[in-house]
Formats: C-alpha cells, structure tokens, sequence
C-alpha cells in the first residue's frame, strides 16, 4: 500500500499524520471509509437507477406485471410464449442481420480509414473531425435527413443512382427488402467515425520500430498489415468488436426513427419489440421477458469474446 | 513523409537510391498510392458531409424547393424566413429552455459524481473496490434497452416519470464518467499524491487540488461528451417526458415532424439545424476533447 512506503520516507509524515504510524486495523478501516465515502455519491444513484432495475428485470419477467401494477406469478409462461411468438422470432432474426451486416462493415470501414489517416495526407485532421460529427449529431436529425434522402420518388440517391443509369431504383425504407440494408447503411454511417477515433489511438501505439524492422526484412505493405499492424492492434480490436457488437444487437433509435420497425416487420429488432411489447401494449411482463433475452445475448457474446481473445493473447 | 519533402527526391533519383528502398522515397507506387488515398479520402468526406450539406441547403428553400428532379444541391431561391417561422410556429422556445436546463445539470452531477467515485476507485485501497470496479464495468455490456421496463416501473413508484427529474437520474450516474475519469487519473503520476500527502493533504483534498486541476483534459471531454449526450438524447424523453412543456427538443421536433401535415420539408430542415447547430458549435471549439475522451476510453479495453 502507497501510504506505507511514505510512513518510511521521513520523519515529517509520522508527525503529521500520526495514526498512519503502523499499519494496522485501524489504519484500513480507515481507508475503507475514505474509498467508500468517494464512490458513494456516485454508487448509490447507479445501484438504484441501474442495478435495482437490472435485477427487478429476472423478477418481473416470470409475472404478468400490467400498466396497473398489479401482478401475479406465472413461473415460465412468458419464456415459453416467447419461443412460439412469431413476431419475436423475427425481431431475433432482424437483430441478427443487422448485426452480421453492421458490424464487419464497420469494422473494415473504420480501420481502413484509421489506416488512411494515420498517414501525413493533407486535410487529415479536418477529416478525422468530418467523419466524427455524425456520431454526436442528434439521431432525429440525421434520420430524419437520410430517409428524406432515401425516399423512392424524389429523394436525390434514387435520383443519383437513376442518373447513373439504375432504371428501378430500390424502394429502401418503403420496401421490405431494402429497409434493412437502408438502416444498416444510416447506423454504419453514424458510427464509422467513433471507431475509427479508437483504431486510429490503437495505431498509435504501434512502435515503428516494428515497421522499419519488417520492412529490412522484406515485407510488403499487405505482410506488414497482417503480420504487423493486425497483431498490434489486438487489444483495440477486441474492445472495438465488443462495443460494436453490443451496440448492434441493442439498435433501437435509429430503427423506430427511421422505419417504426416497417414496413410490416421487415426491420422489427429486439428493442423495438420490448419497446411495442411494453410501452404500446403495456404488457411489463411480457416485455421483460423479452428483455430478459435481450440481456442474455449481450452478455453471452461478450464473455465469449473475452474467453477468445483470452486465448489469443495467451 | 509529406509531399513537399518527398517531391524533390523523385526528380534526383538516381538507379543507385531506388534499389536503397528507403520509407521517405516516392516511387511511382508510392505516389499512386497517395493519389488514391487522397481520392478515398475526398468520397468518404462527401459520403459524411454530403446528407448535412443537403439539411442546410433545404433548410432555406421554398416549400416546394426541397424536392427537385434533378437535384439541386444549392437552393434555386434563399429563403432566410424560414428559421423566423419555425421558431415562431413551434414550442422551439420550451424545448431549447428544457433541454439546456437538462443538460448543464446532467453534466454537472455525471463530472462532480463521475470523477470523484474514479478517485475512489483509482487511489484508495480497500477491500471489495475491484469487484465494485466490475460491476460498474459489466454493465456496459447491458444495454439500456434490457432494463428500461422495471426502470420505467421504478420511476413511476418513485412518482418522477413525467418530470424533468427523470431524465436528471436516468443519465447523471452513468459508469462511462467513472471509466473515463479513472483511466485519466490512472495516468497521473502517484508521485505527486504521496508528495502531497507528505505535506499532509487529506485524500478529499488531493482529490481537488491535485487530481481535478491535473485532469482537465479529461473533464473537458466528460463534460463535452456529457453535454452533446443529453442534449441529443431521444429514447429517455420519449418515455419519460409525456407533457408538451417538459418536451425536449428532440422530442419536440420529432412531434413535429409526425405532424407535419403540410409537407412543408424546408420548415423541418430549418428545425433540425436550430437543433444541431449547438452540438455543431460546442464539437467545433471542443473537437480535440472529443477525440482524445473517445481514445482514452478505449485505450485499455
């Protein structure tokens, strides 16, 4: 403990702080006061706002819990609900695609770019701020843009793309087969930007040494790509995968801005059903629930990413 | 390397140093390769700009401007009315009023909380902080969405769903401020606080006249990334704030758009610039807070 080692350091610190003199009971309880007093303030909102809430969740997905609060026990029957509900069943598949799409291609795109500006191009730092700016603009804004602009009729990408000699344009947000690709196109748009600000540090802290090495021994740009910029940049790969991937499988604001979860169920993702599930039909229960899955998922892939890059670092 | 020191190399170069393949030499490979990145470069900054681009330009047009075949990029009259009438037309007022009052306290109560419990967890030892530490960490892999039914009952039985105060706690005590503030004060050499300590400064006063003026750059980010935050927040009001004169602005706009009845686009797009144009102002001044808050973050994952 640092305040030991400084107990040694003189005899100016005895003389102040007498009862720091031995190490003992006292001295860590003390501590422990100290350490609580400052995590306090802050604790007790996040356990009441966040974790009463996240356990509440486990009791009121076994109840029928309604708008009126009044609930009764109904062990399983929710779960079981759940597995035979058509509309959840997509809402699973639709989460599913969105993240399979979403999160390679944020990926691949965000590095990529880091990978562009981490060299000396001019305009560099106006691009790294350009590309940021989505990412803290307000979802209702950037939505609300990016349908107008996708609109079939007279939104300038269809006429753009009928201008490139596309005669039947897709329907995006109005047609079942597009509305997806339409919002995974809008989401990796908004967040490209905020990752490639975290691989652009984790570049930086590649050693160049590293570089100058492989290049005395022959390595061409693709080999020290993958032998070295790959291996380097491992820990903020990692962290990138596991906030992407959260953050797919939880979509919601850009889903109910854009689509509603239309047309018909073509974008109904797992958020946007608890959010129907709770908060249009009132069904607390239920939509707990679902959110119970919700949870589990998110989760799941996250212990399963640590255990993998665990592995890999070992 | 850039250009201007590359450039006279290529014209000197002899047979002698093309086969010295040194880093700073522009071979023809190089220099298209430049060229492409410049290219790459130019199609990503359009493909980011282009739908804000878009958004300003509509937001000065005629009503039946905003939609012309085939694109106008730049509006073919200027119609500065707009803004006066979209401020005038709706509850912008309210709404800008709502939502700043949210977003000071917020941010006020997520730095002071944030940075002080990151002290806690950074410099003091005592048994059970790391498992605490994982608490707070683990619940970034829980998406809010998991939680908002029983918050949402909680808030009810607590009797602040449909007040200002909802939003207050919903975003005040999160644990992004605690990581950010802790992976900042993590950096700060601990030679300092012994020193301090030494002199005979509490750990509270350490905490304020050691850490707190040594992190400014990390405050500087908490309290930006904070601010924008709560300022573009949808989902929390849009449970929660169920009167017209709590809306928010995004709320509000949003209500405004599912009610806009007469087509009027350019009216809308005067809307949603008044509502980026703060963000857009306090990133510009604040931008290198912006990157370096995101990157510290992330740097340890």
């Amino acid at each position: 403990m640092a305040s030991f080692t400084i107990d040694d350091a003189g005899p100016r610190a005895r003389s102040v702080q007498p009862r720091r003199r031995r190490p003992g009971a006292k001295l860590k309880r003390r501590n422990t006061l100290i350490g609580w007093s400052f995590i306090l303030p802050n604790f007790i909102g996040f356990a009441l706002l966040t974790l009463v809430p996240v356990l509440a969740l486990f009791y009121i997905s076994f109840t029928n819990w309604n708008v009126f609060g009044t609930a009764k026990w109904l062990g399983l029957a929710n779960f079981r609900r759940l597995v035979h509900d058509a509309s959840f069943r997509t809402a699973l598949w639709n989460t599913v695609y969105y993240s399979v799409v979403h999160i390679p291609l944020t990926l691949v795109i965000s590095l990529a770019l880091a990978m562009l500006l981490n060299r000396k191009l001019r305009g560099v730092a106006f691009f790294r701020t350009a590309a940021f700016f989505p990412y803290i603009t307000s979802v209702v804004a950037i939505t609300t843009v990016w349908n107008l602009l996708f609109s079939p009729k007279y939104g300038p990408i269809n006429d753009v793309l009928r201008f490139v000699g596309i005669a039947n344009p897709p329907g995006w947000t109005t047609s079942a087969t597009w509305a997806m690709p339409a919002v995974i196109i809008v989401g990796t748009w908004r967040e490209m930007g905020y990752y490639m600000i975290l691989f652009l540090a984790g570049l930086q802290t590649v050693p160049r040494e590293l570089y100058e090495a492989a290049r005395m021994d022959g390595a061409n740009a693709w080999k020290r790509f993958r032998h070295v910029t790959i291996p380097c940049l491992r820990p903020t790969t990692f962290f990138v995968t596991v906030m992407l991937t959260i953050g797919s499988f939880k979509v919601f604001d850009i889903i109910l801005l854009m689509t509603n979860g239309g047309p018909g169920q073509a974008t109904l993702v797992l958020s946007q059903f608890i959010y129907n599930t709770g908060f249009v039909n009132y069904q607390f229960g239920y939509a707990s629930a679902a959110s119970i899955a919700l949870f589990v998922i998110c989760i799941a892939v996250t212990i399963v990413q640590f255990v993998v890059n665990k592995r890999r670092a070992a | 390397m850039t250009l201007v020191n590359g450039a006279p190399d290529t014209r000197t170069l002899t047979a002698a140093a093309a086969r010295d393949r040194r880093a700073d030499r522009l071979t023809p490979a190089r220099q298209a390769a430049r060229v492409l990145g410049y290219l790459v470069l130019i199609v990503a900054a359009a493909a980011v700009l282009l739908p804000f681009f878009w958004m300003l330009s509509a937001s000065v047009r005629g009503s039946n401007d905003v939609f012309t075949i085939p694109v106008k990029w730049l509006p073919p009259t200027w119609k500065w009315d707009n803004y006066v009438q979209v401020w005038s037309q709706t509850a912008m007022v309210t709404w800008w009023k709502n939502t700043l009052l949210l977003s000071v306290v917020v941010t006020f109560l997520q730095v002071l909380t944030g940075s002080f419990a990151a002290y806690g967890f950074a410099r003091m030892r005592f048994p059970g902080r790391d498992v605490l530490f994982l608490v707070y960490i683990g619940t970034i892999a829980v998406p809010w969405q998991s939680y908002m039914i029983p918050q949402f009952i909680l808030f009810s039985k607590l009797h602040v769903s449909n007040t200002l105060w909802s939003i207050i706690l919903l975003q005040a005590f999160g644990a992004f401020g605690v990581f950010l503030m802790k992976q900042y004060f993590e950096s700060v050499p601990e030679e300092l606080s012994e020193a301090a300590r030494i002199d005979g400064l509490s750990e509270y006063g350490i905490y304020r006249r050691i850490m707190l003026p040594l992190s400014t750059p990390a405050i500087a980010s908490l309290t930006l990334l904070t601010f924008v935050n709560t300022w573009n927040d949808y989902l929390g009001p849009l449970i929660y704030l169920r009167s017209p004169n709590l809306w928010t602005i995004q709320l509000g706009l949003q209500t405004f758009i599912n009610n806009l009845y007469n087509q009027n686009y350019a009216l809308l797009f005067a809307g949603l610039t008044l509502s980026v144009l703060p963000v857009a102002v306090i990133f510009m001044l604040g931008q290198r807070y912006f990157v370096e808050g995101i990157a510290t973050s992330g740097l340890k994952g």
